[in-house]
C-alpha cells in the first residue's frame, strides 16, 4: 500500500507554499511519505515557462491594480490564474513507485479529476496534447505537473467556487477558453470540504493509496 | 561508451575522456521527445552529482534532469527551445 500522508494548508501565498512544497518534495526524496496537499491562494497569475506576453489581456499595471500578483514559475505551461474558490491539490508522489512513467501518472491525475466531477453530475474529459480537464464547452480543472528527482510536484487547480471575473485578465494556458466551476455548471456554491473528502477518495482509488 | 547507473537510477554514459553525457531518461510509455525549457547551469559552471541541471517539458509537465555526475557543465547539445529524444544526449558533464 502507498501511503499519503493529507494535509490542508489552508489560504497560503503561493510562492511560501511553492517553498513549502520545494521541502516536502526533499524530504520524499529522502523517503519520507508522499503527499497530498490542498489549499487555496489569494489572487495570483503564474507564468510558466512557456508564458507569452500575449496572453495578458490587460497591462501588467491594469492586473496589478485589481489586487492581483504576477509570479514567475518553474513549471511547463502558459499563464493560469489562481484564487480563493479555487481548490489546489499538491501532489508529491514518488514515481518510482509507479513504475517511473510520467505520462501514466498524468493519465492517472486527469481520471481522478474526471471521477471527482461525475460526484457532481458533471460530465468532464481530458483532451489529447492539452493541459487540464474540460466540460464540453470550458476548461473547469488546470493540471501543471513538475518532476524532480522522480518526485512530483504541483498539481491540479479545481474551480469549485472560484471568481471566474479573473480569468478575463487572461487568456487560460494561453488557449482561447471559457473558465467554469462546479459552483457555476450546479448553480449553487459547494462546500469545499465536501471536494476535498470526494477527490481523496478517488485519489486513493486510482494511486492504490491509504490516506495515513 | 558504457553505461553505468547513479544512486537514484538515471544512466549516465561514459565516454573515456572522462566526459558523462545528461542523457533524457524514459519518461514515460510513448514518450519520445522533450522540449529543453531551461538549462539551471551555464556551460562552464560546476554541478555537484544530482543536481538539476536541465529542465524539459512534455505537452503536460515539467521534468528536471539531473547532473550524473560532479563536474563542469562542458557543453549543451540541446538548447532551450528546442527537443531532445529520449536516450539521447542534452548535453555533457566534464
Amino acid at each position: 500500500m502507498n501511503n499519503f500522508i493529507v494535509e490542508d494548508w489552508g489560504l497560503i501565498d503561493y510562492q511560501a507554499a511553492h517553498e513549502r512544497q520545494r521541502a516536502v518534495v526533499q524530504e520524499v526524496v529522502a523517503g519520507a511519505p508522499q503527499r497530498l496537499v490542498f489549499c487555496e491562494h489569494p489572487p495570483v497569475l503564474t507564468l510558466g515557462r512557456m508564458f507569452t506576453p500575449e496572453s495578458f489581456l490587460y497591462t501588467r499595471e491594469d492586473i496589478l491594480s485589481q489586487g492581483v500578483s504576477i509570479v514567475p514559475v518553474d513549471r511547463g505551461g502558459d499563464v493560469t490564474l489562481h484564487a480563493p474558490g479555487q481548490l489546489i491539490v499538491y501532489v508529491m508522489a514518488d514515481l518510482d513507485r509507479y513504475g517511473r512513467d510520467l505520462k501514466a501518472y498524468l493519465e492517472r491525475i486527469e481520471e481522478v479529476a474526471v471521477d471527482l466531477l461525475k460526484d457532481f453530475d458533471i460530465l468532464a474529459m481530458s483532451m489529447p496534447g492539452q493541459r487540464g480537464v474540460f466540460t464540453d464547452r470550458n476548461k473547469i480543472i488546470s493540471i501543471g505537473v513538475g518532476v524532480r528527482q522522480w518526485v512530483t510536484y504541483h498539481g491540479l487547480g479545481i474551480n469549485v467556487n472560484t471568481d471566474l471575473s479573473l480569468f478575463d485578465l487572461i487568456k487560460p494556458c494561453g488557449l482561447d477558453v471559457r473558465m467554469t466551476s462546479i459552483a457555476q455548471l450546479k448553480g449553487v456554491p459547494v462546500a469545499m470540504d465536501d471536494v476535498k473528502e470526494k477527490f481523496t477518495r478517488h485519489f486513493c482509488r486510482r494511486f492504490g493509496a491509504s490516506d495515513g | 561508451m558504457t553505461l553505468r547507473k547513479n544512486s537514484r537510477g538515471i544512466f549516465a554514459g561514459v565516454s573515456e575522456h572522462r566526459m558523462v553525457e545528461i542523457i533524457l531518461p524514459e519518461l514515460g510509455e510513448g514518450v519520445t521527445r522533450a522540449t529543453v525549457a531551461c538549462w539551471h547551469v551555464k556551460p562552464g559552471q560546476s554541478v555537484e552529482a544530482g543536481q538539476d541541471v536541465v529542465e524539459v517539458v512534455t505537452d503536460k509537465a515539467s521534468f528536471n534532469v539531473e547532473a550524473p555526475v560532479k563536474g563542469r557543465l562542458k557543453a549543451v547539445f540541446v538548447p532551450e527551445g528546442k527537443d531532445g529524444s529520449v536516450g539521447a544526449a542534452l548535453g555533457m558533464i566534464e
